[in-house]
């Protein structure tokens, strides 16, 4: 079976000038279950690192394997429908619709998949009752808390049963006590299976995972377990 | 993604701030009601005007003297009793016949410098004339059958002659002389609806005038004036011949009105092709406003864009929904600037107490024009939208 994430030599430089190198040529494999974390300062090349990964840029050269497919071959209509259904997304900003209500918020998460209406509705509430919001299907985001608005977007994020999970900075809003809590749902989501990556400051938060990389300067190595003080 | 649910998306867009979209589609509304408006309140008024000129003629019939077989010699073929004999026939209102009386000295009041004027014409009318012409009296009556049959020298003017005359009361009981003849004013017309040429004249009763100056000359022979009920006219024009004279129905020539369609033309539209410019510029006005919101949504809504492309959707998705909600808007305010339209074009009518008349084409078109309005004003706003990077849009 074909690990989730392959990077082979994969590698990403702004165009200039001058030329920005934000991803030195970088080989990686994540397989299935893991629980990444990428660390690093803020300009490293973290959020590079995770744009490729979720197919929102391209690598400038080398390979980019998800699922065994080879991205870098696909066309930008196939990349986009292959990030629609095999990647899920959780922001630090969330990224709610804020006129929009929690159900309509996850089933937003499979409406460009090609999924009928009352299917997306249905598999909305289900994520939501997944994440423990099952009381509030129907709230805005303006009267949800933080950490509610971070569980709405990971039930988007799981809704379309993702090979991925991409986190940018998922606990970056959130007061320690909520973060707990988001944390603990992501780990308990990684412990069903889901393969998870996130990238974050927070060395707490990269405690929880199993595997922690560090970048710097565009360049990705594999750190040893980062011991929780 | 299904059609409906891009749809949805433009809808819930829209919805969501009612009160921004109710201000983005106000230009359209403005415009759009001003175009039915225009269109409505032209159709209205021309068609007012038109059924007014219709009313007037279309209860008009005028019979012509034409003097038989020798019309060298003068003479009226109109009998006595003419005004009555028509004036039997259902469906006439009033009838009367006129002649003008020869070309005579008239003095009015005889002040120092004022001479006597022959410019003044003297017209011999039967009592019903006066009543079929539709007069509005400004001062005192009008002579009438026992004028008539016992030939009194009575007079009623045209508001232009008694100025002329230096009539202005009839307070004094005035006098005006005709060839020497004393004639007592008994009425001023301020205005008539038919031959207001009679404003100028001098109207005196037709046996008064037949017993001094005699019949019509050859030249200009008797007509008579016949007002009809609405309806009646071409079936009291046939008539009118033989109830005359029984004897010699040839000797009138009959004119009925015509017929009331050929009537019907548009009125000048120079003026309405002026407000549909003013409305169009409207309409442009209202896509710039559209334009300028959607073009604001746009930039304010780069997360959402930004997510939405990280959710897989496809540039031509995010432009769609773009699009959608400005076709949306531009329709609805289409449909609102309709209904605005129809409001004042009835409320118009009402105050006038006209007959309110919209094309219904342009109410079709009213919705469709918001259509475009919208789709004009969303293009640039959405291919705007569809190139932002989603990268770019969820950044921090």
């Amino acid at each position: 079976m074909s690990p989730v994430v392959r990077l082979s030599g994969a590698a990403l430089t702004y165009p200039g000038p001058p030329p920005v190198p934000a991803l030195r040529p970088t080989d990686l494999v994540i397989e299935q279950g893991e629980y990444v974390a990428v660390v690093g300062p803020s300009g490293s090349g973290k959020s590079t690192l995770l744009n490729v990964l979720g197919l929102l840029d391209r690598p400038t050269a080398g390979r980019y394997e998800l699922d065994g497919w080879d991205t870098s071959a696909l066309s930008e209509v196939d990349r986009t429908a292959l990030r629609g259904r095999r990647i899920g997304f959780v922001f630090q900003a969330f990224h709610l619709l804020p006129y929009r209500s929690a159900v309509e918020n996850v089933a937003l998460g499979q409406l460009y998949c090609g999924v009928p209406r009352r299917d997306r509705e249905k598999a909305a509430v289900e994520a939501l009752k997944r994440v423990g919001l099952g009381h509030r299907l129907h709230a805005l985001p303006t009267t949800l808390s933080g950490g509610e608005r971070q569980r709405v977007a990971i039930a988007r994020a799981l809704v379309g049963g993702p090979s991925l999970l991409l986190c940018d900075e998922p606990t970056g809003n959130l007061d320690s006590a909520t973060s707990a809590a988001v944390l603990d749902l992501i780990g308990e989501l990684h412990a069903d299976g889901l393969t998870v990556v996130t990238i974050t400051h927070d060395m707490t938060a990269a405690a929880r995972a199993q595997r922690i990389l560090h970048m710097r300067d565009g360049v990705l190595t594999e750190g040893a377990k980062a011991v929780v003080p | 993604m299904f059609a409906v649910d891009l749809f949805g998306e433009a809808l819930a867009g829209m919805l969501q701030r009612p009160g921004r979209t109710l201000l983005t589609a106000l230009g359209t509304v403005l415009g759009v009601g001003a175009f039915v408006a225009v269109l409505g309140l032209t159709a209205t008024a021309s068609g007012q005007i038109s059924s007014r000129f219709t009313a007037l003629v279309a209860t008009e019939v005028r019979v012509e003297d034409n003097g038989g077989p020798d019309p060298t010699t003068n003479d009226i073929s109109f009998p006595d009793d003419a005004d009555q004999r028509v004036a039997a026939i259902p469906g006439v209102v009033h009838a009367g016949v006129y002649w003008p009386a020869p070309r005579l000295e008239v003095t009015g009041v005889v002040l120092p410098g004022q001479r006597p004027t022959e410019d003044i014409p003297i017209v011999a009318a039967s009592p019903g004339l006066l009543r079929a012409l539709g007069p509005t009296l400004a001062q005192g009556r009008l002579y009438d059958e026992f004028h008539n049959d016992r030939a009194e020298q009575v007079a009623v003017l045209g508001s232009a002659a008694a100025r002329r005359l230096g009539i202005t009361t009839l307070a004094v009981r005035p006098a005006i002389f005709i060839d020497g003849i004393p004639f007592t004013v008994v009425g001023i017309l301020d205005d008539v609806q038919r031959n207001t040429d009679v404003l100028v004249a001098v109207l005196v009763p037709r046996a008064t005038a037949q017993a001094l100056w005699g019949p019509p000359d050859s030249t200009a022979r008797a007509k008579m004036l016949v007002e009809t009920r609405v309806g009646a006219a071409q079936v009291v024009a046939q008539q009118i011949p033989l109830a005359l004279r029984p004897d010699a129905p040839e000797l009138f020539t009959v004119t009925p009105p015509p017929d009331p369609r050929a009537l019907r033309e548009g009125v000048s539209t120079d003026l309405s092709v002026l407000f549909l410019v003013l409305a169009g510029v409207c309409l442009v006005i209202g896509a710039v406003g559209i334009a300028n919101t959607t073009m604001v949504a746009v930039l304010e809504r780069t997360h959402e864009i930004g997510l939405r492309r990280a959710l897989g959707a496809r540039p031509r998705h995010i432009a769609g929904q773009f699009l959608l909600e400005a076709a949306a808007t531009g329709t609805a305010g289409g449909l609102a600037g309709a209904s605005l339209g129809l409001l004042v074009v009835v409320t118009v009518a009402l105050i006038q107490q006209w007959t309110p008349i919209v094309a219904t084409w342009t109410l079709a078109a009213a919705p469709g024009l918001g259509l475009l309005v919208g789709l004009a004003a969303g293009a640039y706003p959405a291919t705007r939208a569809a190139r932002i990077e989603p990268v770019e849009a969820l950044r921090r």
